[in-house]
């Protein structure tokens, strides 16, 4: 920068005719208006407010002038200083708005395309169907209850009232533990039901008990579509005082209306368990047709057959034998217990009409359901 | 049970409109499982009538013996002519009474029935055998010869009773008495409100000295014998048509007169009879148990060896009967086709010890008519009158002659009686049916009642099962109707929701799902060589299983010890399925033998057992600790638009295991290891405290052959319930600073053996409590660079204190720390 100019010129400067600034002014903005993009821009900037453009130089040139003059010129070339700043911050502004929106129309992507680096996992529906179960009797105030799948005799039969001789142990399927030193005798079976677990529950917990008893149970059946020898029961337990089949009965209505939904109720059919006295069978409504199928034979029913019911399995007061044998007194506390295959529920809750899909472990078939149902 | 509702009818007099479907649904709600109602000729349609053979005309010359025959059928054809058939059967001759069905009926099948051409003739109508007509298979295929008196031009229709409906009914092992007509018309007419005619209601003779001598020395086992004879039995009397026909409709095959009114008898009342030919019987009839190397050869044509228990009907010779469950063969009633035809038989209606029949039955897995009715109750009280019954029928079919000797050895016994509050039956129902409805339930059942609040209630000889209050409530509530039983909930205590394990069994479950792990839960079962195959040592622990008595699969007889061979198995079958890019996971329980095996008691069940004898069980239970598993093969990440994709490797089985273990909130200590099917140089161990609790890794490709897997198959399994254990339930939140971190790099060279988790280990020592965070960022060999054998491990540490900004030279010296201390347990020195 050079020093003030203490010694002014008494000529008139060329460069401060009011006209040559409204020029220099002009000038300027044309630039500005004709740069077409950011880089041209720039260029139009150094040339137009730069320290060697005509404007800058022209307000070096005030200090050359008289006194008097100053004041004038320096108005002048301020205003049109100003003037050339804001076109050049106006021009910036829509070619930066141009340039942002062309690029962001160039980093467009494809946000259809599949991300499916890790596929996803899942869990086995007869888990999370099981779980679902549970839940709902948690709830009520249900302790889930588990207990060994290799199992005394005396747990899964005896206990139960199915003695050595009774008709129904041999009706059981039953797969035996061999014995020590290859012996046939072991006393120890794969448990044929969970109910073994209501006497180990009944065993070790203070009354009243309220379980529902999950697990993995055995039978004798070959791997067919309807039959598989390793299969999910959920069992429940209620012994408390003054206990009636009534409550049994809504305490499987509330079951089934958590499950299925509002409306669901059940059926109970008269049966015979050796562990329960009285016994039943118990139907749930179809939820598919409720019921609506039955003698209609324009909207048949595939889920119940048209039947309008679905069994679920069976049920019944405890047989005070039962809780005798865990020490439970029959004459102060009755109890209710029902019990059903969780496969059978996966089947026609989810149309699962193969029971082999369940056991085979086919990630196609698992998938679908994912974490929980 | 079959029950034709012809048969029923006889004894209930139920509306005529009533269908099989009606009596299936009142008879299922009143408790009996009816599980179909079969329509016997329900789409039968005549002419169906009796013709007498006029001639036979053999036709040569076909591939089988083809007759030509005529046969009047009366006015049945319109015309009186004999009727033009041919017929490929032979067993029938000029003169018999056949079936004959004319053109323009339609038979079982929708069968349509036509003139036509066959063989050169033409045939108009069909000479008719019992399959063809749905009576069931008499063994013979041949077609029925009536008997001479039948009338020809006869509808046959009616006279075979083809139309009928017969209810299945799924009898329950309590209700013995339900495997009789008997016993289902007595529920029917209870259903109904209709009286029953007891057909076991008979005029029967009173025992005397004349009857055939009987000696019960088993008075236990046998309660009851009652013991008629019949003689001038005419060897060619043959069964009725009436009685064929409801045995077949019974399930049940026409044999020979005397054997045929035997069961038809047993199905009518319940009671299993026995016939034997008078003349095999050498004197006195005996029932006694079977002495040790006794043997019988029952009618089954099997020879076999008693026990001490079984009940045996003896004469002087020896066994004669396997009581209760099957006849022996020296006293076989013959069939009068054989020539010397039975004409003299002594009748045997008993009672046996149903827990006896039982054990017998499963003894010599002879399960029988007699022995499934035996075994869930026999009505003792109808002995006499069955025997009575089939007298009655052997007299009235075969022209015998019942003697007047009638013997009858009764053990006594009073009949059982019950106490049973009068509310009982509310009190289980929650229902209030009062007291007159309770009595007058249980007096339709059989039973008498006596009392006012506490009844005492004498139960009916047929219903053995009613022991219990129980029992007498249930009649009650299920004559009254389960349909009208109220729903109401009972308020149990607050629970305490799931316990630790199991939450934690189903984050695992969640854990691994959300990493992409497919839950894949296998069968147990495992053959013994598998442990070959995944290459276990001799003295493996895992070697000792559980073994099963009756495996579903001789090559499976063990349950598992690890859940890989399952898994492996659910892997091998989805690649086999084109699915080739796996991770799958099991949760479940394996079963390893305890060193002392041995029996598990039975304990009584009078009582609560104790808390040593319930310790004595469980000790006889092998242990069932819960494992998670996982496997994997294939593209971990997929190739894709982003690029390329990602074996599943080592690592990812290893991350697995770190996953759950961080879910337990167990701290896993991750260490090289070396375990039969895993990869010497790519497994890892697992260890908690001190104890290993499983192993993961690349498989052996020896095992990866063996099992057929794909290449580089990768595998986690781990001990869920020692991690649970140890795992901590109550993480502490940590203080987090707000002042900036200090971060420094630092890459160490160390000998390639030397595990990160030690030189991580070192550095975490070593740099105290200013560090935040430490993080492997780098894994780096060049022989050139770093020289032969040794590997360069770059670490980012993150320094922060809690009460101040560190200074650069504070991180620094932390650092320097910790390289020091690397390099005095490692030897890792800072690259250059």
């Amino acid at each position: 920068m050079s020093a003030p100019n203490k010694s002014y010129d008494p000529v008139e400067v060329e460069a401060l005719k009011p006209e040559e600034i409204e020029r220099m002014r002009e000038e300027a903005l044309a630039a500005f208006a004709a740069a077409d993009s950011l880089d041209a821009l720039q260029e139009a900037k150094v040339a137009h407010t730069g320290g060697a453009s005509p404007l800058a130089l022209a307000n070096r040139e005030i200090g050359a002038l008289p006194p008097h003059a100053k004041a004038a010129a320096g108005k002048l070339v301020g205003q049109a200083r100003g003037a050339v700043n804001k076109a050049l911050a106006a021009r910036q502004g829509e070619l930066e708005a141009e340039r942002d929106q062309r690029v962001l129309v160039e980093e467009a992507v494809d946000v259809t395309l599949p991300y499916d680096r890790v596929p996803a996992g899942a869990r086995h529906p007869l888990t999370t169907l099981s779980e679902r179960i549970e839940d709902v009797f948690v709830a009520m105030g249900y302790e889930v209850a588990e207990g060994p799948q290799v199992e005394a005799e005396w747990f899964n039969f005896d206990a139960l009232n199915i003695g050595p001789d009774h008709p129904a142990r041999g009706e059981q399927d039953t797969f035996f533990v061999e014995g020590p030193e290859g012996g046939t005798e072991s006393g120890v079976v794969l448990r044929t039901h969970t109910s073994p677990v209501q006497i180990r529950s009944l065993l070790s917990r203070e009354l009243p008990v309220y379980v529902i008893c999950p697990g993995v149970v055995y039978r004798t059946d070959e791997l067919d579509a309807t039959h598989t020898p390793v299969f999910r029961q959920v069992e429940l337990l209620a012994v408390d005082e003054g206990l009636t089949m009534a409550d049994l009965k809504g305490t499987m209505d509330h079951m089934v209306q958590a499950l299925f939904g509002e409306g669901m109720k059940t059926r109970l059919r008269p049966n015979f368990f050796p562990f329960t006295e009285p016994s039943a069978e118990m139907d749930m409504v179809c939820y598919v047709c409720r019921g609506e199928s039955v003698g209609n034979p324009d909207r048949p029913c595939r889920t119940c057959s048209s039947e309008g019911w679905i069994e679920l399995g069976g049920c019944g007061m405890v047989n005070p034998k039962v809780l005798t044998a865990c020490g439970v007194d029959p004459q102060k506390y009755s109890g209710f217990a029902f019990g059903f295959g969780i496969e059978r529920m996966l089947m026609f809750r989810h149309n699962v009409e193969d029971m082999r899909d369940m056991v085979e472990g086919d990630v196609r078939f698992t998938r679908p359901f994912g974490m929980e149902i | 049970m079959r029950v034709p509702l012809s048969w029923l009818r006889e004894y209930v007099d139920l509306p005529a409109t009533e269908t099989g479907r009606d009596v299936q649904a009142k008879l299922i709600s009143a408790g009996l499982e009816v599980e179909s109602v079969e329509h016997l000729g329900a789409d039968i349609k005549g002419p169906l009538v009796v013709g007498q053979v006029l001639t036979i005309e053999e036709l040569e010359g076909f591939k089988k013996p083809i007759r030509f025959c005529t046969v009047d059928v009366g006015q049945a054809n319109g015309t009186g002519e004999p009727q033009e058939i041919v017929c490929g059967a032979r067993n029938f001759a000029v003169g018999d009474k056949v079936v004959v069905v004319l053109p323009g009926a339609t038979l079982p099948g929708g069968f349509s029935i036509s003139a036509r051409k066959t063989y050169g003739k033409t045939s108009h109508g069909m000479i008719c055998s019992g399959d063809e007509l749905g009576m069931g298979d008499d063994g013979s295929h041949g077609i029925i010869v009536l008997p001479p008196e039948t009338v020809v031009g006869k509808d046959a229709i009616e006279l075979l009773e083809l139309v009928d409906e017969v209810l299945d009914i799924a009898v329950t092992a309590n209700r013995g008495d339900c495997l009789s007509i008997r016993g289902v018309a007595r529920e029917a007419a209870i259903a109904y409100g209709l009286p029953l005619r007891d057909p076991a209601l008979l005029d029967v003779p009173g025992p005397n000295a004349f009857g055939y001598p009987v000696q019960v020395s088993d008075p236990f086992g046998c309660d009851r014998f009652t013991a008629r004879t019949v003689t001038g039995l005419s060897p060619e009397a043959r069964s009725p048509l009436w009685l064929q026909r409801r045995l077949q409709k019974v399930g049940m095959r026409p044999i020979s007169l005397a054997v045929d009114v035997t069961n038809y008898v047993m199905m009518e009342l319940g009671q299993p009879l026995h016939a034997y030919d008078r003349t095999l019987v050498q004197g006195t009839i005996g029932v006694r148990r079977a002495e040790e190397g006794e043997r019988i050869k029952t009618l089954d044509g099997v020879e076999r060896k008693l026990h001490a228990e079984d009940l045996v009907i003896t004469d002087e010779r020896g066994p004669i009967g396997l009581a209760g469950v099957m006849g022996g063969a020296n006293t076989e009633i013959a069939d009068h086709v054989e020539g010397e035809g039975t004409t003299d038989v002594v009748i045997e209606a008993a009672h046996f010890d149903a827990v006896s029949i039982a054990r017998t039955a499963r003894r010599h897995k002879l399960s029988s008519e007699a022995s499934r009715r035996f075994e869930r109750g026999v009505d003792p009280q109808a002995a006499s009158a069955a025997a009575q019954r089939t007298v009655d029928l052997l007299v009235l079919l075969a022209g015998g002659t019942a003697e007047a000797g009638v013997t009858e050895v009764v053990a006594p016994s009073a009949p059982h009686t019950i106490s049973i509050p009068a509310d009982h039956p509310d009190k289980v129902a929650g229902v209030s049916y009062g007291r007159e409805t309770v009595v007058r339930r249980l007096q339709e059942v059989g039973c008498d009642v006596y009392g006012q609040d506490e009844l005492v209630v004498t139960v009916p000889s047929w219903r053995p099962d009613l022991r219990d209050i129980n029992d007498l409530a249930e009649e009650v509530i299920r004559l009254e109707g389960y349909e009208n039983l109220p729903s109401t909930l009972p308020r149990p205590p607050a629970g305490r929701g799931l316990t630790h394990r199991q939450r934690l069994h189903r984050r695992v479950g969640r854990v691994l799902a959300g990493a992409g792990y497919v839950e894949a839960p296998n069968y147990p079962f495992v053959s013994e060589q598998v442990f070959d195959q995944l290459g276990l040592e001799a003295d493996d622990p895992a070697r000792r299983v559980v073994r099963l008595t009756n495996p579903l699969n001789d090559e499976e007889p063990a349950l598992r010890t690890s859940l890989l061979p399952g898994l492996l198995g659910a892997l091998r079958r989805n690649d086999g399925r084109g699915t080739h890019d796996l991770a799958l996971f099991e949760t479940g329980l394996v079963f390893l033998p305890r060193s002392e095996q041995r029996v598990a008691a039975v304990l009584p069940v009078d009582r609560r057992p104790t808390d040593a004898e319930i310790a004595e069980l469980d000790a006889a239970l092998p242990e069932q600790p819960r494992r998670v598993a996982v496997v994997l093969a294939g593209a971990r990440e997929q190739a894709g638009w982003w690029g390329r994709g990602r074996p599943a490797d080592w690592a990812d089985a290893v991350e697995a295991g770190r996953l759950v273990a961080r879910e337990a909130g167990a701290e896993l200590v991750v260490r090289g290891g070396q375990y039969g099917p895993w990869h010497p140089g790519r497994c890892a161990e697992f260890v908690v405290g001190d104890t290993v609790v499983g192993h993961a890794g690349e498989l052996h490709p020896r095992v990866v052959k063996a099992f057929g897997l794909p290449a580089r198959t990768c595998a986690m399994e781990l001990d869920l319930d020692v991690l649970e254990a140890a795992g901590d339930d109550t993480p502490q939140a940590p203080n987090i600073s707000t002042f900036p971190v200090a971060t420094q790099d630092v890459a160490l060279v160390v000998d390639k053996f030397v595990p990160h988790a030690e030189v991580e280990a070192a550095l975490r020592e070593g740099a105290g409590e200013l560090l935040e965070g430490i993080r492997l960022f780098d894994v780096y060999e060049n022989e050139e660079q770093l020289g032969d054998g040794r590997k360069s491990l770059a670490y980012a540490l993150r320094f922060r204190a809690g009460d101040r900004t560190l200074t650069v030279d504070e991180a620094s010296a932390a650092r320097d720390a910790a390289v020091a201390l690397a390099g005095e347990r490692t030897g890792a020195v800072l690259r250059a």
